[in-house]
């Protein structure tokens, strides 16, 4: 990377983390393009009737329908334990991953229901692909092989893989860092170029959907603004459901807001507006109290 | 620009040459005070000056430290002590065992053991006829036929523990700990009175390696389960996330993440079984000629030569053919011990 280009981002960094003290986040939600739903072709997007989620006979979640318009970004935002990322899996059946998980209601994507019976999951997951919260390259690959690992696992054929492999890597920010270094392991990065790594994994299949899971929660905060630049990128492309415990965050990235919120019982959803909406006039006292700093 | 003097690299916290002396005068008089209690009390030998040396050393090493320091340092420096008499009694039998068979076992190598086997030997022979090829060859093609059967089911008996986590989970892991502690003398007679008896009438290498193969398996079931569950969850959801099956990301990421500890199985598999000679004795024969059929006639092995030789020997010929015999086992362990930590250790780095 360019010593100059270097400099820009450290400086609309600071710019960025100057403006977004609490009492101006709705000025910075504004500051992004809106975007209007149903103008992308990439399928009709995501939606959800009325999940509930359980592990064991614990409820976790209760009654959570929203809509992920295709080309949209969407932040999940609310305090610890509030079932934000059991919600988020559920959308690509990773829910099910858990043993002791159940499961009701419908997520529907491009109209379909992806829990209906005889659905292969597998395809559903390729279709709606996963960030975590902690960097996971796979160790015995190399930086390379870990870009196009998904093909590889999902036994996708692919002509001119170099080519996909170059391009996962600009989307995800990371081309320019690790061009030269495509041979080595993936756990020689950082940690912030390990998560860029993992976007690009996943950027690697094709999702339409890209669900992430407080992606920037483990990394500083350049890498941070990195991965931000990276979400603003890929939403010309993709539908993006974000879950952050950064209310900055949530305000610089999305266009949609859903606040969560669980009083001891299952969490469920309480609010979702356009995301300048939510940090000026939210409609509901309990996440006005949130988005102001009041609690939580 | 002005010029910075960069100073020299320093270690403040290592142990001065001072301390140092302090500590080698102290375990000097520990010495001293060791060979005086050798001498004017009940004490001797050896053992008795050993004894008398750690109970000194670490006296006056408690006391140098409570002088210098406080009490808490000089429990602490009592603690070390205690580790490295541990360390020390651990060392002794290893060391002991090895210099043993090495100073003993030299005697016995000769080029011609490599080349030929004992079928015109007998006891009474010079050390330099005959030799033990065949329980070289036997040996490696019975571990070898053991660990093509005991790799494959040990390995996906711990992916049916650590994936799938199927319902009979608990009571195959309690089996296959159960199975660890069989005698081997009964694994031998296990496949004698199954198969070798009922069915075949023969003792051959392969029914030797079917015996090793039991005792095999729930090492290498147990050791790669544990290596298993050391791979984190997160890059199981990663793989399953990516649109895998459950098996493209346990062959593709789970397995080839936990390669170097199933190298480790692997190595524990072979050293559980490459000493073992009851199930050998019971059904591969143990011949004297070499045999590189592992599923007719007898097969030669090393415990087994070295039982033979010692068993049948009295003269001085065949004790040297079995140290002789037991150098050879050793240094083949050492080169397959080193040769699988340098194949799991190659990618790794």
């Amino acid at each position: 990377m360019a010593p100059t280009e270097n400099s820009n981002n450290e400086n609309n960094m600071e710019k960025k983390m100057q403006t977004t003290t609490p009492s101006s986040l709705a000025s910075v939600a504004g500051n992004r393009e809106q975007r209007v739903p149903g103008t992308n072709l990439l399928g009709t997007g995501l939606e959800t009737r009325g999940v509930h989620a359980w592990f064991g006979t614990k409820h976790v979640l209760s009654d959570v329908s929203l809509d992920f318009a295709a080309g949209t970004v969407t932040a999940l935002i609310g305090p610890s334990g509030c079932g934000k990322s059991t919600y988020l899996r559920t959308l690509n059946r990773m829910h099910e991953f858990i043993p002791t998980a159940a499961l009701a209601g419908e997520v529907l994507l491009d109209g379909q229901d992806i829990y209906a019976p005889g659905t292969d999951v597998t395809k559903i997951r390729l279709r709606v692909g996963m960030v975590f919260q902690k960097p996971n390259p796979f160790p015995s690959m190399t930086i390379g092989e870990n870009v196009l690992s998904g093909l590889k696992l999902a036994q996708l054929k692919k002509s001119n893989t170099d080519e996909l492999l170059e391009s996962c890597l600009v989307r995800a920010g990371l081309w320019s860092e690790v061009k030269d270094r495509l041979g080595e392991h993936g756990g020689a990065l950082s940690g912030g170029q390990q998560q860029r790594l993992c976007i690009a994994r996943a950027l690697a299949v094709e999702p339409q959907v890209l669900l992430m899971d407080e992606p920037c929660s483990a990394l500083d905060p350049g890498s941070t603004f990195r991965i931000e630049e990276t979400i603003s990128e890929l939403a010309k492309s993709m539908t993006i459901v974000i879950v952050t415990h950064n209310m900055q965050q949530a305000a610089r990235v999305s266009d949609y807001t859903a606040f969560f919120l669980s009083d001891g019982g299952p969490g469920i959803m309480v609010e979702t507006a356009p995301t300048s909406k939510i940090f000026s006039s939210p409609t509901d006292k309990r996440t006005e109290d949130y988005v102001t700093g009041r609690f939580g | 620009m002005t010029q910075t003097t960069i100073p020299k690299p320093q270690k403040p916290w290592s142990t001065s040459l001072a301390q140092r002396l302090a500590t080698a005068g102290v375990l000097a008089i520990a010495l001293v005070l060791a060979g005086a209690a050798v001498e004017l009390t009940g004490l001797s030998g050896k053992l008795g000056f050993a004894a008398a040396y750690f109970f000194f050393a670490s006296l006056l090493i408690f006391v140098q430290q409570l002088r210098l320091r406080d009490l808490a340092a000089a429990k602490d420096s009592l603690l070390s002590s205690f580790a490295f008499l541990a360390m020390t009694l651990t060392l002794i039998p290893i060391v002991s065992i090895v210099s043993t068979v090495f100073l003993k076992g030299y005697k016995g190598i000769h080029f011609g053991m490599f080349t030929n086997d004992m079928t015109l030997a007998s006891v009474n022979d010079p050390v330099t006829s005959g030799g033990l090829i065949h329980a070289l060859i036997g040996t490696l093609i019975m571990v070898g036929g053991a660990l093509i059967v005991s790799f494959p089911i040990g390995l996906l008996t711990a992916l049916y523990l650590t994936e799938i986590r199927g319902n009979l989970a608990r009571p195959i892991k309690f089996l296959v700990q159960a199975m660890s502690g069989v005698p081997s003398i009964v694994a031998g007679l296990f496949i004698l009175s199954i198969l070798v008896i009922p069915i075949t009438q023969e003792l051959t290498g392969l029914m030797g390696s079917l015996a090793l193969s039991i005792l095999m398996i729930p090492t290498i079931a147990r050791t790669a389960e544990e290596m298993l569950l050391l791979i984190p969850n997160d890059l199981r959801e990663a793989g399953v996330a990516l649109g895998a099956t459950q098996w493209r990301t346990v062959s593709g990421v789970v397995v080839p993440a936990a390669k170097s500890g199933l190298v480790t199985a692997v190595i524990l598999g072979i050293a559980r079984i490459i000493g073992e000679t009851a199930p050998i004795l019971l059904v591969s024969g143990g011949a004297d000629a070499l045999n590189f059929n592992p599923t007719s006639g007898p097969m030669g092995s090393l415990p087994f030569y070295i039982w033979k030789a010692f068993l049948t020997g009295g003269t001085e010929e065949a004790y040297a053919r079995a140290w002789g015999g037991m150098l050879i086992l050793l240094i083949l362990i050492m080169v397959l011990f080193g040769l699988a930590r340098y194949l799991s250790g190659r990618k790794a780095s």
